[in-house]
């Protein structure tokens, strides 16, 4: 029998080794250090871990999220007590928002000194009990090994999740009996996967019934998993009706697919959003309804049913009430749903459906995602259409910051795969894309990893450069550098006269001259012409690569639906008449 | 469904483990509901579960999200509306300070006779009277006591318990 008695520091170790993981990103100090020094002495064992040493904790968090965003594991993350634990709150929040599953151990003072304002101590669970699913502060060291196990399951099962696990020092030098994982078993926190049968037959006779149809689906198909994929793909081709996807769906369903009909939302394309309004049958499936995609919402979707998949029972009628509510993991109820439709022997509408596709094929005609292209500067879009173009037969996998390049990446660039597309939907985090890429690059080390970035995003994580050049990961940032924050020139453009209050980045740096600093290679781009050599050049090139790419300052994403208004009221471009914004719409954000 | 703001009584039953009251009402706090009354304590020592009683207004539509969101929590393992116009009962206990003398204090031992409460504590100038019953039968008992020498009240908020045999 193997002796079981280990110490706190042990414990998390032989955890994360029974959890299978290999991978951990962190940065180390005082409350944490015990740890780390068993993280030395299994080096070059069997029972090696791989950490990362990060620069900034929040890119721990950020890179944790592409880790588990891109291979569907659970994200790890380690750091000390006090500023460790608040750089990561930006990375939990984000993950809480974007339902990614992760774990962070952190360090905390030693029990007696909780409490009395110790050097680096902060009342870590207290700070982060809104941004994570669940949080334990280990008070006994009996009770360490099952928190650890029940960390992992708390943050994957059900709505994935960040959890935190708060660790004081002496806890982690003390010694106790480690319990495996087999043997834990939560006692009461048991998400339901199936939905009702009867439920699901109410949605199966609506889907027959209707006439104007659309599939919505969102990042919950992508967190189910493989399985909920592949009997997406099946039961969309199955009744052959159109198909939308939020920005954290995106590859759920192929994006060059004839059924997919882009994006919907605020810069979703107009036939998706055209279509949403005008159809008789909404099938949600994990998505939430999001602000971004609902638009004003008593005018959403007037007219339709709804019929909405969610594991989490809180997102129905959270914010649209709903007719069919499928409470269930969606691999589970699109398996029982795809039976049921064919032992039942549904069919759909043929001929409606048919006159349907006439409609949308028409709202496609408008061309939304159109822009006109010019000789001598790079329009933004052309950019990313070239790089998608230039790596498409290529397996990429692409990050993003936040911002106008964030929406002109999920208009342009396709992704017939999930797992490949990594954003800050929820949260919304610049400075996010760069380390998310790092972890993305860990996770898939011989695949293409490209963070498409803008020139204001990219400077809030660009500590991380120093990580990529460190453990050689090759990541590729790919900056659309307009000099502005594109976004918030865009709305004041919109919402304030043009009054460009504080959103011209003035100083910037070199990027060439600064990937060479970091010892990285930088390449620039100005002019279309010399844009498909450079990114080839990118591509190639066997190690970090920060691209300058230079575009036309005054470009906006479009289409767009205006803050306050509904889908079928989109602005298309810069020429069409814009109706001057209520005042309540500009109280939204 | 209703728009009505009425006072809603939700009953959670939650793992007895640290920092699972601050996350029922942190939730509720950074979800934008408010909170009349609450009361908490443990009702099982051998499973360790406790019984939060909130008293929360709003719409029942409110008051239906704030619970879906409460059983988001993972320590939650119940929380159900038991409101007093559904099938719950609801009562409260009070303690009531009394300080005067002549008419007004033979008035308020009179009165606190007819709503059958406990003199627990007297001198020759106060009372503490202790009330059990519902908040409503509370309110109005302090209501009364106002122009009698009211000077001090302390209640428990609600506890509340489905009628029947139905169980939580």
């Amino acid at each position: 029998m193997v002796n079981m008695q280990m110490t706190g520091a042990q414990m998390v170790l032989k955890a994360l080794e029974d959890q299978q993981v290999d991978t951990i990103f962190g940065y180390p100090g005082g409350a944490v250090l015990p740890i780390y020094d068993e993280l030395a002495k299994t080096k070059d064992t069997n029972h090696q871990i791989r950490h990362f040493l990060v620069r900034h904790e929040q890119g721990a968090s950020h890179a944790a999220e592409g880790y588990a965003r891109s291979s569907g594991k659970v994200g790890v993350m380690l750091v000390t007590s006090g500023p460790g634990v608040t750089n990561a709150v930006t990375g939990l929040t984000d993950a809480m928002m974007d339902s990614i599953p992760l774990v962070c151990i952190s360090g905390q003072v030693p029990t007696h000194l909780i409490g009395t304002d110790a050097f680096q101590e902060c009342d870590a669970v207290g700070i982060t009990r809104p941004c994570t699913k669940h949080n334990w502060l280990v008070k006994n060291i009996s009770d360490l090994s099952r928190i650890l196990h029940e960390a992992f399951y708390v943050a994957s099962s059900g709505r994935p999740g960040p959890v935190l696990v708060d660790i004081p020092k002496d806890i982690q030098f003390q010694t106790g009996t480690y319990i495996g994982p087999d043997t834990i078993k939560h006692k009461s926190y048991r998400p339901k996967l199936k939905a009702n049968i009867d439920n699901i037959d109410d949605a199966l006779k609506l889907i027959a019934e209707a006439e104007k149809p659309i599939f919505y689906t969102g990042g919950g198909v992508i967190n189910s998993g493989n399985a909920a994929v592949q009997l997406l793909r099946e039961f969309v081709r199955l009744t052959g009706f159109p198909i939308t996807s939020t920005l954290q769906g995106l590859g759920a369903f192929p994006g060059d697919d004839t059924q997919f009909i882009g994006m919907l939302g605020m810069h979703g394309t107009y036939e998706a959003n055209m279509a949403m309004n005008k159809c008789d049958l909404m099938i949600n499936i994990g998505a939430r309804f999001d602000d971004r995609i609902t638009g004003k919402i008593d005018e959403f979707s007037p007219n339709s049913k709804k019929i909405h998949i969610d594991i989490d029972p809180s997102s129905i009628n959270k914010v649209v009430d709903v007719d069919v509510a499928l409470v269930g993991d969606v691999a589970h109820v699109l398996e029982d749903a795809i039976k049921l439709w064919k032992s039942k022997v549904y069919k759909v509408n043929k001929s409606q459906i048919k006159d349907w596709w006439k409609q949308i094929d028409k709202w496609k005609e408008v061309d939304s995602l159109g822009f006109n292209e010019d000789k001598k500067t790079i329009k933004p879009q052309y950019a990313i259409q070239r790089l998608y173009e230039l790596t498409r037969e290529k397996d990429v996998f692409v990050t993003t910051e936040v911002g106008q390049h964030q929406m002109w990446a999920a208009q342009y660039y396709k992704f017939n795969r999930p797992n490949r597309w990594i954003t800050s939907g929820g949260l919304g985090t610049m400075g996010f894309g760069l380390p998310a890429a790092i972890g993305a690059q860990v996770a898939h080390p011989d695949k293409l990893v490209i963070d498409i970035a803008g020139e204001a995003s990219i400077l809030m994580c660009i500590q991380e450069m120093s990580t990529a050049i460190q453990h050689k990961l090759p990541v590729k940032i790919f900056i659309i550098n307009n000099q502005y924050m594109g976004m918030v020139r865009q709305w004041q453009e919109l919402l304030h006269d043009k009054r460009y209050s504080h959103s011209y980045t003035d100083a910037l740096p070199d990027f060439v001259k600064l990937a060479e600093a970091y010892g990285a290679k930088g390449i620039r781009a100005q002019s279309p012409s010399e844009l498909d050599k450079a990114i080839n050049e990118m591509i190639d090139y066997d190690g970090p690569v920060i691209f300058d790419c230079v575009v036309d300052e005054n470009e906006n994403v479009f289409p767009m639906i205006p803050s306050g208004k509904a889908h079928n009221e989109m602005l298309l471009g810069d020429e069409t008449e814009k109706e001057e914004i209520s005042d309540e719409g500009k109280v939204l954000v | 469904m209703s728009e009505l703001i009425l006072k809603h009584t939700v009953s959670v039953l939650v793992d007895n483990e640290p920092g699972v009251l601050a996350r029922v009402i942190g939730l509720i706090s950074g979800r934008g509901y408010n909170i009349d009354s609450l009361t908490v304590a443990e009702v099982d020592a051998e499973k360790h579960i406790s019984r939060i009683t909130i008293v929360a207004p709003g719409t029942e539509e409110t008051v239906n999200k704030m619970i879906s969101q409460l059983q988001r929590i993972v320590p939650v393992k119940r929380a159900v509306n038991v409101t007093f116009e559904k099938q719950g009962i609801e009562r409260e206990m009070a303690l009531v300070k009394i300080v005067s003398t002549g008419e007004k204090r033979v008035e308020s031992m009179r009165l606190s006779d007819v709503f059958r409460a406990k003199v627990i504590d007297t001198t020759h100038d106060s009372f503490v009277f202790e009330l059990n019953g519902s908040p409503r039968k509370i309110d109005a008992f302090i209501d009364l006591m106002k122009p009698l020498g009211l000077s001090e009240v302390s209640r428990t908020g609600v506890v509340a318990i489905a009628r029947g045999t139905e169980k939580m």
